[in-house]
């Protein structure tokens, strides 16, 4: 469960050596297993489509409905013989459901780079420079995994209301989401773990040939962690996507918020169709995100196992 | 957290070494450009994280008052969060919204890793179908569920509890089914995480542990029991706490599926804090019953660091 194992790749020539699991050869060439794993197969299949699929394709179906096909069942698409494809350019135009997209979208983008400059330069410099009070920094960062994000949800929204010592307000500025963001302990914790799987010589040699803490930073560290920034980059993307609390309280003009604040409030305005259609355009980009680099994604799920492993 | 700290064994050594000049190689000095490029780190945690848990203490102690000066209230705020009539529901509610949440959400996502990581050819397909929900965004997924759960027989749960003869529950709108409602779509949700982490911790498992249990005549079940799920303690315990510290905090969903009812049945203690500082503007009490969640939290913090360090040396 080692993160070490990321930086990895496995050799590519043998086609899965297949290291054993449970179930071994014997077992299944025995006609009972085989039949019950066959089942089985079948059975969890169809139940992660309808719990996985099932409600996408439902709010796709739904997005091109008549308001009267959907009350009349939530089953009975299009028993009007009418296909709607107009509500989703209503709840794109109306619903202003680009706009909103568009300031996920930015509030998304900037998070993605505070969290990683942020990140990558404290996991450099506690696990590259180590200065002296490298271990003071780490400690301290560290320190806020321990203290559950709850304790300073007020305190945060008065700081970003009012800035000590600076004097001015983030509120309704994309800074009040972007650089709170930036401070997620857990994305230097594995940019530090991976950091630490570079062989040190590495750095030496770049020492000796006389390249500064920037350089080293620029040419070494930046281009050889670059499957674990993307990595956090996707991690930092889909949980900026899925923020709405943090942004509902700091971002108060409905023109600056995100489509996760402003869908509710649309909820209470519009007619079914158009709702469902401003669901569904919301659904998608997540979605479509998620298909293409579902290799990523699931390499990210698996390795927060294994950094908290 | 050790692990940070482990490397430095050249610096230790050098450290180590008392005369300075005896030093063979110059020590790696990269001071005030080390504090440059770690001052954006430093600026963002002061401000937006360190800062805030600070003033979290100092405020709860404290009326707040934020155009003059705070006085200082002693207890005063916990007493007064403490003895809010509003606060044995609001703690219950949440203690069962978790205890839900564990007793729905542990054993499928278990149950699903170990059936996926015996599939040879389709598990990616499994698992992607299993991380899809994960992908959904909450409120598209809560406003969706909300019209799912609509409580008459048309509803779409209704309707199709209807096919097999149940008849129409009232899901969001009764206090009893109410909160069971919001965690079976919690655990829709986030089901898909677990059980990725579990088929990451399964094929890690050594094959040779199952070879011999199996050559000591251990069948397929006793081989989960008595090999997987032993080998799985760490990670399922981590992820115990960790959705423990997760479900301990939840606010997006009661408040957008129920705004907290049926007759309080869905208020959880986050709500009440959201409630203290921003429908009554009292930041002394919320951030006073913050402080206290935190504790509790904290202790689970604490054990979950206790049991990673553990397992990760392992």
């Amino acid at each position: 469960m080692s993160l070490l194992s990321l930086g990895r790749r496995r050799p590519a020539a043998a086609p899965e050596p297949l290291t054993r699991t449970n179930i071994s050869d014997a077992d299944r060439s025995r006609p009972s297993v085989r039949i019950s794993l066959t089942v089985g197969h079948v059975l969890v299949l169809a139940a992660l489509i309808i719990a996985g699929l099932g409600p996408i394709v439902w709010l796709a179906l739904a997005a091109v409905s008549p308001t009267q096909d959907l009350i009349r069942g939530p089953f009975s698409f299009f028993s009007s013989g009418v296909v709607q494809w107009e509500n989703l350019g209503i709840a794109w135009e109306r619903g202003r459901i680009g706009h909103y997209l568009t300031n996920t979208a930015i509030l998304a983008a900037g998070s993605v780079v505070t969290t990683l400059l942020v990140s990558t330069t404290a996991a450099f410099v506690i696990t590259v420079l180590r200065p002296r009070w490298g271990k003071l920094l780490s400690g301290a960062i560290l320190a806020t995994l321990f203290i559950p994000g709850i304790v300073s949800l007020v305190p945060l929204y008065l700081t970003v209301r009012e800035l000590p010592v600076l004097g001015f307000s983030l509120i309704d500025t994309w800074w009040a989401v972007w650089l709170p963001a930036g401070a997620t302990a857990f994305n230097v914790l594995i940019i530090s773990r991976f950091l630490e799987a570079i062989p040190a010589d590495l750095y030496e040699a770049a020492r000796i040939d006389g390249a500064g803490p920037l350089r080293i930073l620029w040419s070494i560290v930046l281009p050889l962690a670059r499957p674990i920034l993307g990595v956090v980059g996707l991690l930092t993307v889909v949980a900026s996507w899925k923020d709405y609390l943090w942004p509902l309280l700091v971002l108060p003009t409905p023109d600056n918020q995100p489509v996760s604040v402003a869908l509710p409030r649309l909820a209470d305005q519009t007619e079914l169709s158009v709702q469902m259609a401003a669901l569904f355009l919301s659904l998608i980009i997540p979605v479509a995100l998620f298909l293409i680099f579902q290799r990523q994604f699931l390499r990210g799920a698996s390795m927060a196992g294994g950094v908290k492993g | 957290m050790t692990d940070l700290d482990e490397r430095p064994r050249t610096a230790a050594r050098t450290a180590a070494t008392p005369a300075r000049p005896a030093r063979r190689r110059r020590p790696w000095r990269p001071g005030l450009t080390a504090l440059l490029i770690a001052a954006p780190a430093i600026l963002v945690y002061a401000y937006f994280s360190w800062g805030p848990i600070l003033s979290s203490l100092v405020m709860s102690v404290q009326r707040v008052v934020l155009t003059g000066q705070s006085d200082f209230v002693g207890w005063d705020n916990f007493a007064y969060v403490l003895s809010d009539p509003g606060l044995p529901q609001a703690t219950a509610n949440t203690v069962l919204y978790t205890v839900l949440a564990i007793v729905f959400g542990f054993p499928v996502p278990l149950a699903l890793a170990v059936f996926i990581s015996e599939m040879r050819s389709r598990a990616w397909y499994f698992s992607a179908l299993a991380y899809l929900p994960v992908m959904v965004p909450p409120v598209v997924a809560i406003l969706l569920w909300k019209f799912f759960y609509a409580p008459d027989a048309d509803g779409l749960f209704n309707t199709v509890l209807g096919w097999v003869g149940i008849g129409p529950l009232p899901w969001l709108n009764s206090p009893a089914s109410a909160m069971p409602s919001i965690v079976l779509e919690t655990t829709w949700a986030g089901a898909g995480t677990a059980v990725i982490i579990y088929i990451a911790a399964l094929t890690s498992i050594p094959g040779e542990l199952y070879e011999a249990a199996e050559l000591d005549g251990a069948g397929i079940w006793r081989r989960v029991w008595h090999v997987a799920l032993p080998q799985m303690r760490g990670i399922i315990g981590t992820m115990l706490l960790l959705q423990i510290i997760g479900t301990m905090q939840v606010f997006t969903e009661p408040f957008l599926f129920t705004g907290g009812g049926p007759q309080g049945a869905t208020k959880t203690l986050l709500m009440t804090i959201y409630d203290y500082a921003f429908t009554r503007v009292d930041y002394g009490a919320a951030t006073a019953l913050s402080v206290l969640l935190a504790l509790v939290l904290g202790l689970f913090s604490l054990a979950y660091f206790r049991l990673t360090r553990s397992w990760s040396r392992s």
